[in-house]
């Protein structure tokens, strides 16, 4: 039997331009933010091209100076306030959360609606800042550099940036309290979809440390603009304060980027294989552990910033506590797929570049880790290549194979396997074209954000700039056939991977208050090999 | 499968997602909870940033601690400690449905919040006219605005309180810590004008819940808002309740002031 | 474009092939786990993909398993931890011996002065076979100081001294590169670091135009800013006496004891009333301002080179003497030592004598 479109679902139940951007359906502000979230990558995208471009020629020849610094700050910015937390929290999580533990929406589909608008707000003043000249503070706005020297708009791309995390903090809130009091009956903690554990433990991360960059940016610039001195030696303030309440954050937030995207992993690795996931409590606990000891691995970030050699020891031996949950969940998905029923579909093609990429970030983080190591290879490409590892190998790649899995359920249609395939592969090639490079010119000792470079990088540089070229066909493919397949696109069905999970068990697309009926969960979560049969739902 | 709540009749504020009015309730506290968890992070940063700095510059945030108004801040705790009474009034009077009083408690509150933001201003008018300003001396932020030149008025009236607090203080030390007091003064311009700015979000929060309660929208089937209003409202006051001991008192007794 | 391209930076000093052992070793694990993890994936996506003959063996997890791989990475990262660990506690102790040069990092060139007054911008000549410890400041923003080749880097901060040291092996040109972002010629606060044989080294040193010795240049400044007017070694000064003072432990008013080191010295210059030395009132006025970085490099130098004096000095109240042994066990120690090598040093810097 041929599975027909639902005749009322979310998308239709109401038209018109109002009916959208004044939508409190989390499934509808999910769209608004894969749209957002889309363009803002593509921005970066952008950026990033133009930046390999420059890095062909070792002399600097295509951009001045100051241009290059703007355009590697704006790539940053984008990337990581813009696309990277937000993409699969508020896509894909705002889409999916309610569902999976069965309810109607978030708790506060107010604020829901409002953290799109603050995210929207913090972009327009981030894209005003790069209208009106840019910014080159670099993503991580270091004092005094940018408190007191340079001449662009910091304080307008910093308030984009305060207002932005507000964003986020908002989206964090209405998961945790979605999680606690919205679960339906017979949802225990025990039966949550891994998604919805690793999602909830980026929103812990989201709320307790999103406030601290928030008033550190403020600080920042109240000291740009009044010469508070805060931060600035000159008039008293301390610089390398200012990296640790900087990082206070922002290396938490590394895991706000990750920990959702470990969700998607732990979604799609059981249902193409067909398989329990393996060591469930391991994986769901490993999340919260990551979030717990996220927090207390901040200093990492300043092994060669002058702090004193004691507290460097307890920093680096703190990190690799995080270590530890993160090597748990890659074996555990490995032995998932252990005598599976492994179809090779393209969600699993992303999880499993997910699971070989973000190894390999998460083991050279252990060279970074390490105190002597660090000396040499921190501020180089090798640092670059390590978190680009992470969050392009790692998020990005869980971020599009979670899209793919889903896009039936989203908007009812599938998209064209052959060419979904082939963009999976030619990402992967392309990534790793681009990015091992780096490691190598890293260690050779190239520091990050050089306009110019000596000659004898000039090599490995025009090596990985071929990369890019590859990676940046790879993500423009899925933008091609996912438009293509809302229009021809075969209808999916409620179902077509025969997963186990709440959002299954509704249509595709779901209609505007999730279920037909409300759902009583009675079984655990991935149920596979139970037949093909799915829990019952009434 | 829906459970038993469709036998009840609905409140007319309950929201679709929620399955009853409990949940709501019990979901918004929480809520609320969770915000003011991220509120506390977010005055953490600038509370541990105060610290180290007072531990860096201890005679000068011993200066510049004195250099503030003990009554004027004294009294605006009392008018905070008030507003929490008559904020938890208004929530006991939703709870019991007492319509007018609820109003009259909100308003009140709002008084009190005003009497406060109005007391400040008036502290912050006495700094601005003392030249006590972040960015007078060592940066020049507020030189334009604060009509402040660069004359030392503000280096000499806290060089000499400096000085009338331990007469043993030679004059050029004294005019040093007088300048590293703009620290403190950053601090205090940093801390109390964020609390300010939450007061004057509350501000707006009890009038719109003034004009529901006018409309007779809480009682004791739904009075959410009203607490969750209130929460907010005390935390606001608890932050203040830190505030005026770190910047106004706890100093003091090295000048025996 | 070359062809031959290198892939593995020179070994050129005493730390670098340690660091890249602990770098091989690293490599080693990374690529047993990642090549690990890649195989078994994809032969179970090969060995077990979709037939309709067989079906998914459920397994529901395995504790013990859990436990072998929480355990053994476990294992394996504190491995890695003690060994970055004492490698870091390495070099961050520079040797008492070490030639001291110092750096001054500012938008967008660097500055370096040698003892014997030698100054260079962009670029450091060091002798090999030595240690050489560099004290480094910043001017404005914060840069760092990165010799690749020496495997060392450390974030040059404005308003306190940082240190690095190396001991360099292969004479050579060396790239030294700014790998903080300090703005738009970032890219451009790039120099080099020529090691030479030590008889080179000397050589070179002579063929430098130094107005003087750095102690001789602090001198000059010492008596330019009229500091001699209240540091004096006589019973009726009004600042402490700082002779022989660099490198011991000062009593201050508020009973603190702190080690009298460069960044001791600086402060004490910049902001005197922070630190006041007990027995003295806080008199002195600020220099921020009218005295620059390398002048208050040259008046520490100045200091560290003022001898102590044989005799019962008559103003001794920040001598080490008021201080009990038990406050301060390991500082007088060290102390001897280093007054040890600074003697050693002397007759190679005659200017540096008390006037």
């Amino acid at each position: 039997m041929k599975p027909v479109m639902p005749e009322r679902h979310y998308l239709n139940d109401n038209y018109g331009i109002r009916s959208w951007l004044f939508t409190k359906d989390h499934k509808r502000i999910a769209i608004l933010y894969l749209f957002s979230v889309t363009f803002f990558f593509l921005i970066g995208g952008v950026f990033a091209s133009l930046i390999r471009l420059h890095l062909l020629t070792p002399n600097g020849e295509l951009f001045e100076a100051d241009t290059y610094n703007k355009l590697f700050t704006m790539h940053g910015v984008n990337m990581v306030f813009f696309f990277l937390i937000p993409s699969v929290p508020a896509v894909l999580g705002n889409f999916l959360m309610p569902i999976m533990v069965g309810t109607k929406d978030l708790a506060f589909p107010k604020i829901n609606l409002l953290s799109w608008y603050l995210y929207m707000a913090g972009g327009t003043f981030s894209m005003a800042a790069m209208v009106s000249g840019g910014v080159d503070s670099g993503w991580t706005f270091y004092a005094p550099l940018s408190s007191g020297y340079l001449k662009t708009h910091v304080i307008m791309l910093a308030v984009g940036v305060i207002i932005a995390g507000f964003s986020s903090i908002f989206t964090g809130l209405n998961f945790i309290v979605t999680v606690h009091r919205m679960r339906a009956p017979g949802m225990t903690w025990g039966r949550l979809p891994l998604f919805v554990w690793s999602n909830y433990a980026a929103s812990l991360i989201m709320i307790l440390g999103t406030p601290v960059i928030a008033i550190t940016l403020i600080l920042l610039a109240l000291e740009r603009g009044f010469h508070i001195g805060i931060f600035d030696p000159k008039l008293g303030g301390d610089p390398v304060l200012f990296q640790h309440m900087f990082w206070f954050y922002s290396h938490p937030a590394v895991y706000i980027m990750i920990l959702p995207g470990m969700g998607v992993i732990s979604e799609i690795v059981p249902c193409f294989s067909r398989k329990r996931i393996f060591g469930y409590s391991f994986v769901a606990f490993s999340s919260i552990a990551i979030a717990v000891f996220g927090f207390v691995v901040w200093a990492h970030h300043m092994f060669v910033a002058g702090i004193s050699v004691y507290s460097a020891l307890v920093f680096s031996l703190l990190s690799y506590a995080v270590a530890i949950p993160s090597a748990v969940k890659v074996f555990n998905w490995t032995a998932t797929m252990y005598k599976g029923s492994i179809e090779m579909s393209t969600p699993m093609l992303y999880a499993m570049a997910f699971i070989g990429l973000f190894t390999i970030g998460g083991l050279t983080g252990l060279f970074l880790a390490a105190l002597g190591l660090d000396v040499h290879i921190h501020d180089t490409y090798f640092v670059i290549a390590h978190f680009h590892y992470v969050m392009v190998g790692g998020m990005v790649t869980a971020y599009l194979g979670g899209l793919h899995f889903w896009w039936p359920k989203m908007t009812g249609k599938m998209y064209p396997e052959p060419p979904a395939k082939l963009a999976a592969l030619i990402t992967f090639i392309g990534f790793n074209l681009t990015f091992f490079p780096q490691f190598i010119l890293g260690y050779m000792g190239m520091p990050r954000r050089y306009w110019a470079y000596p000659p004898e990088f000039q090599v490995l540089n025009v090596l990985s700039s071929a990369g890019a070229s590859i990676l940046a066909v790879g993500f423009i493919l899925p933008l091609l056939y996912f438009a293509w397949s809302l229009k021809y696109g075969e209808v999916a069905g409620d179902n077509p991977w025969h997963a186990t999970g709440l959002e299954w068990e509704t249509s595709s697309p779901p209609p505007t208050h999730n279920f037909h009926h409300m759902p009583i969960v009675t079984k655990e979560p991935y149920a596979y090999g139970e037949g093909e049969e799915v829990p019952v739902v009434h | 499968m829906s459970t038993s709540q469709a036998t009840t009749t609905e409140h007319p504020a309950l929201a679709h997602q929620f399955d009853s009015m409990e949940q709501q309730q019990d979901a918004s506290t929480f809520g609320m909870w969770v915000f003011l968890l991220t509120e506390i992070m977010m005055f953490g940063g600038l509370f541990t940033a105060y610290l180290i700095y007072r531990i860096k510059y201890y005679p000068a945030f011993v200066a510049g601690s004195t250099s503030i108004s003990v009554s004027w801040g004294f009294a605006n705790t009392l008018v905070l400690i008030g507003s929490s009474f008559t904020m938890a009034m208004a929530v006991w009077a939703a709870q019991k449905g007492k319509r007018n009083a609820q109003v009259w408690f909100l308003i009140g509150t709002m008084v009190l919040g005003a009497v406060f933001l109005g007391v400040k201003a008036k502290e912050y008018y006495d700094k601005f006219d003392e030249c006590h300003i972040p960015g007078h001396v060592i940066g020049k932020g507020f030189n334009s605005w604060g009509g402040c030149s660069a004359t030392d008025k503000s280096l000499g009236n806290i060089a000499e309180e400096i000085r009338h607090g331990n007469p043993s203080t030679p004059e050029v030390s004294a005019e040093q810590t007088a300048k590293q007091t703009e620290i403190f003064f950053s601090f205090y311009f940093a801390m109390t004008g964020l609390h300010a700015f939450h007061m004057l979000i509350g501000m707006g929060l009890l009038s719109w819940l003034t004009l529901r309660a006018k409309r007779g929208d809480f009682g004791p089937a739904y009075y959410t808002p009203v607490e969750l209003g209130g929460l907010y409202w005390h935390f606001v006051d608890i932050v203040w309740i830190f505030l005026f001991p770190l910047l106004y008192l706890i100093s003091r007794h090295q000048h025996g002031v | 474009m070359q062809l031959n391209f290198p892939i593995f930076p020179e070994q050129a000093s005493s730390v670098a092939g340690q660091v890249d052992a602990l770098y091989l070793f690293l490599v080693l694990i990374a690529t047993f786990f990642s090549l690990l993890v890649a195989i078994l994936i994809l032969f179970f996506a090969i060995k077990y993909r979709r037939t309709p003959e067989r079906k998914a063996e459920q397994i529901h997890g395995s504790t013990l398993l859990e436990i072998v791989w929480t355990v053994i990475p476990l294992g394996i990262s504190m491995v890695i931890f003690v060994w970055g660990a004492v490698l870091y506690y390495h070099m961050e102790r520079p040797p008492q011996n070490a030639l001291e040069i110092y750096g001054v990092g500012k938008q967008w060139m660097w500055k370096f002065q040698h003892p014997g007054g030698q100054r260079e911008i962009n670029a450091l000549h060091v002798p090999t076979g030595r240690p050489v410890k560099v004290t480094m400041i910043s001017q404005d923003v914060i840069h760092s100081f990165f010799v690749p080749a020496f495997r060392i880097k450390q974030d040059v901060l404005p308003n306190r001294y940082v240190f690095t040291w190396f001991t360099a092996t292969q004479p050579g040109t060396y790239h030294l590169f700014c790998s903080q972002y300090c703005g738009t010629k970032h890219s451009g606060m790039v120099g080099e670091v020529v090691a030479m044989n030590p008889d080179d080294y000397a050589t070179w040193l002579a063929s430098g135009k130094a107005e003087g010795s750095l102690a001789s240049l602090g001198e000059k400044a010492f008596q330019q800013y009229g500091c001699t007017t209240c540091h004096r070694p006589d019973s009726g000064a009004r600042g402490p006496n700082l002779e022989g003072l660099y490198g011991r432990p000062v009593r201050l008013t508020d009973n603190r004891v702190v080690l009298a080191d460069d960044n001791y010295i600086r402060e004490s210059i910049l902001e005197p009333n922070a630190k006041v030395v007990s027995g003295f009132q806080s008199i002195m006025p600020t220099f921020r301002g009218v005295v620059s970085e390398d002048e208050i490099i040259a008046i520490t130098e100045y200091i560290k080179h003022l001898a102590p004096q044989e005799a019962n000095p008559l103003n001794n109240r920040s001598a080490p003497t008021q201080i009990r042994d038990s406050e301060v066990p390991n500082i007088q120690r060290q102390n001897e030592q280093q007054q040890k090598t600074e003697q050693g040093k002397k007759p190679a810097n005659p200017a540096g004598k008390k006037p």
